[in-house]
């Protein structure tokens, strides 16, 4: 094969692979919003498709806060994250929409993309819990009764979390806490929990008492063993299950109980089913707190998904009439470059299945923008040996060979500078840098190998004129 | 003719009228300066923190209605306009522990004006956020200058060339952001995304120009340092301005048409172009004339450099270098 073959080789085959690649985004977006759900929900999204990110196509993103002062110190921070990270997965997964995007962010954050949830409250209330269940023995010994009424009488003895202020727990007898029921009454609690939500193997929602739904739990065989030596050594005493350091509910116990247990607490149907979930995917390291939130409306991810794109077209067709009527042929072979470029690009976006943003826009803007520029500089160069009355395969040889060093600068620069961002950006920076890293890998693959590959085949046929 | 121009071959002593150029410039960074410092920049949540409800009515609403509304709830917000729908942005900027209060607030509020309302969008964004997205976009950037500026010194052999071309980026930048502080835009994380974007387009603006010096230092050996830069500048001026103007005016139609969501970043992205055009053309070769005069502007490729390589083939690539010299040293004037 001769040279031009293998460059069309290449030229078609990255073509063929482009579309390939941009077929599953385009058989994804062209069905309904309701097909599209219900394939997300059971898990048939395809993998490899461009995805719109919240700003352009509307749902709840939500940036989690791990409190690592409440670590327990026994693992490290990465363990925690990942546990963390897995249990919020967990919990979402339960919730039956499909695969959503859970990653980690920078130290201690954890984003979570919620698309097409209707309200994003309940899955906040969901994410929230930190679901710390603890059985412990209520205290009733005449130190915790006189301690719980100093306590009555301060304002609020409690931090936001249901722990003590440091004040009010110098009023608390050594090995006796205290916390608030659901009411608001308080109870003395031995302050060591000796079976925890941990030593869990299943929750369900059942009906207790009087027909309120209740949770029914069990446990695996450690925590059996251990349930049965609490309850065992504390007959007649009252236990209290404890959820994030609030009562629930503090049942006498009658007898001693291993591996089944029922949490009552006069929920209502909806916390029930909450508590249940969370209760099965685990209790969270630390508590999570949200500490950025944002909710962008189907209608408007629609509306500016819509004159964006508009806009978009309209402009690219304004650079490829202007690119056709001020360099006449060479112009159309340009805009044909400048097209494939911005299909190549798309399609190595579906292959990462990144996903685009507004800034991620920009990018694209950016290394259309070099596109274009690599494009008149060769044009002008070959206008410049045309004037020298050079003959066509001379212009155009020349016309590269002297715009090169330029194009490969001015993309070289830009384009270290845009892995740096990648590598160090978080959020919009990082969306910006992954495009225009891509966009300039592609932009002078289009501008200069495949231009100079189609002027090459037009010169097989020995033609007297190129227009430029 | 055998072709459309839109410039006939000029020769315009840019060098000559730096001096007017750096007053220009110099008045517009001062005004920048000036702005930014006194007026300060119009922080979105994404730096404050706060939380944004946007809502959209079903008939027409007075604003005052909103503004008593919220009044009697309490909530002390600012409210912008979208023009030609009932459109309306209710911000309560700062520090916010508790992620749905304020937006519920908002939403309670709202119903006692008794006009049907949709909510569009919530956005909450806690304290900590914002100052840490900013501090690590921040130092993305300085680490890309800094990379920007051994590149361009290693590939022109002087480290100046590297230095006025970041001057010049930086002039783009701070214009963009004074623009928008004089104008009191709202600055949010999409805003750095396009100062980002212009950036970019300086330096590959910029370094379109230091390359057509670089080659002619090897065609015009004798050439003193005002004739390169000005042959430069003109012999690259039809290029500057037809890539300019396509790309001013691609981003105008996006700015125009693309609606509320593109409308604030195309427009930082615009200012940023012609800015960036401007300073390609007439500040930088100004700025590298006024710090060479002392006669240090060696510049060129050394034969080894990745041009070569990176050429599309051998061949060529070589005779290539023959005009591209060692690093040489000359004297101005």
């Amino acid at each position: 094969m001769n040279k031009l073959a293998i460059k069309w080789t290449i030229i078609l085959a990255a073509i063929f692979g482009a579309v390939a690649l941009l077929w599953p985004s385009y058989e994804w977006y062209s069905k309904t919003p309701q097909e599209r759900e219900k394939l997300e929900a059971s898990g048939d999204r395809p993998k490899r498709i461009l995805n719109l990110g919240l700003d352009l196509r509307g749902g709840s993103s939500l940036l989690l806060e791990l409190d690592v002062s409440k670590l327990s110190g026994k693992e490290s921070l990465n363990d925690s994250m990942q546990r963390a990270i897995e249990i919020v997965r967990n919990r979402i997964d339960q919730y039956g929409v499909g695969e959503i995007p859970i990653t980690r962010q920078g130290e201690k954050w954890i984003s979570v993309q919620l698309p097409g949830i209707a309200n994003p409250e309940q899955a906040e209330a969901l994410i929230g819990k930190t679901a710390m269940l603890e059985f412990r023995i209520v205290k009733e010994d005449d130190a915790s009764k006189e301690a719980l009424n100093k306590l009555n009488e301060m304002d609020n003895p409690f931090n936001s979390d249901g722990t003590l202020t440091e004040e009010a727990a110098k009023l608390v007898p050594a090995g006796v806490t205290v916390m608030k029921d659901k009411q608001g009454f308080l109870v003395a609690l031995t302050d060591t929990a000796d079976v925890t939500g941990a030593d869990l193997e299943d929750a369900r929602v059942t009906t207790g008492e009087y027909g309120y739904p209740a949770v029914s739990f069990q446990f695996n065989g450690e925590g059996a063993k251990k349930f049965g030596h609490l309850t065992g050594s504390n007959l007649k005493k009252d236990l209290a299950i404890v959820l994030d350091n609030t009562v629930q509910s503090a049942p006498t116990i009658n007898s001693r109980i291993t591996r089944d247990g029922q949490i009552t607490g006069q929920f209502t149907m909806d916390e029930a089913r909450q508590l249940a979930i969370v209760l099965r995917a685990g209790a969270l390291p630390a508590p999570v707190n949200i500490i950025e939130k944002r909710i962008i409306g189907p209608g408007l991810g629609e509306d500016s998904i819509r004159s964006g794109v508009k806009a978009s077209l309209v402009g690219f067709v304004f650079i490829v009439l202007f690119m056709s009527i001020y360099y006449r042929f060479s112009g159309v072979i340009s805009s044909i470059a400048l097209l494939l470029n911005l299909v190549f690009l798309l399609a190595l976006m579906a292959y990462f299945s990144a996903t685009l943003t507004l800034p991620g826009i920009a990018g694209i803007i950016l290394s259309l923008a070099m596109a274009v520029d690599a494009n008149v500089l060769i044009l002008e160069r070959m206008r410049e040996e045309k004037d020298k009355g050079q003959p066509l395969p001379i212009i155009i040889k020349e016309g590269y060979d002297k715009a090169w060093s330029a194009i490969f600068d001015s993309n070289l620069t830009t384009w270290i500078a845009s892995l740096l961002l990648f590598q160090f950006g978080t959020g919009p920076v990082k969306g910006f840098a992954l495009t225009l890293t891509l966009g300039l890998f592609v932009g002078v693959f289009t501008s200069v190998f495949v231009t100079r590959a189609i002027y090459d085949l037009l010169l097989t046929a020995n033609p007297k004129e190129i227009s430029i | 003719m055998s072709y459309f121009k839109m410039l006939p071959k000029t020769n315009i002593d840019f060098i000559g009228l730096r001096k007017i150029f750096f007053v220009i410039s110099g008045i517009m960074m001062i005004a920048c300066l000036l702005s930014v410092i006194f007026k300060g920049m119009n922080y979105g949540i994404d730096f404050t923190g706060g939380t944004v409800v946007k809502v959209q009515f079903e008939n027409n609403i007075d604003i005052k209605d909103i503004r008593s509304a919220l009044g009697q709830a309490n909530v002390s917000a600012d409210i912008q306009t979208f023009i030609g729908r009932n459109s309306f942005a209710i911000k309560v900027k700062g520090s916010q522990d508790s992620v749905n209060e304020v937006s519920h607030n908002i939403e309670s509020a709202l119903k006692t004006t008794n006009v049907p309302f949709s909510i569009e969008q919530t956005d909450f964004v806690g304290p900590t956020v914002g100052s840490f997205l900013a501090k690590k976009a921040l130092m993305a950037f300085v680490l890309a200058l800094a990379a920007m500026v051994i590149y361009i010194g290693f590939r022109f052999q002087n480290i100046i060339w590297g230095a006025m071309a970041v001057a010049a980026l930086f002039h783009d930048v701070f214009l963009t952001i004074g623009v928008f502080s004089i104008m009191q835009l709202e600055v949010d994380l999409v805003i750095v995304a396009a100062l980002l974007t212009i950036a970019g387009f300086s330096v590959n603006d910029t370094i379109v120009i230091f390359d057509r010096v670089r080659e002619n230092i090897g065609l015009h050996p004798k050439w003193g340092i005002k004739e390169l830069l000005n042959a430069s500048v003109n012999e690259t001026l039809s290029r500057t301005i037809i890539t300019s103007v396509t790309v001013i005016a691609a981003t105008a139609i996006l700015y125009f048409m693309g609606g509320e969501v593109l409308n604030n970043f195309s427009f930082a992205i615009l200012i940023g172009l012609i800015s960036g055009t401007y300073s390609t053309m007439v500040l930088v070769p100004g700025l590298v004339y006024q710090w060479t005069k002392g006669g240090n502007y060696s510049v060129g490729a050394p034969a080894d450099a990745p041009v070569a390589a990176a050429a599309e083939s051998k061949p060529e690539a070589k005779k290539k270098s023959s005009y591209k010299r060692k690093p040489r040293k000359s004297s101005a004037k």
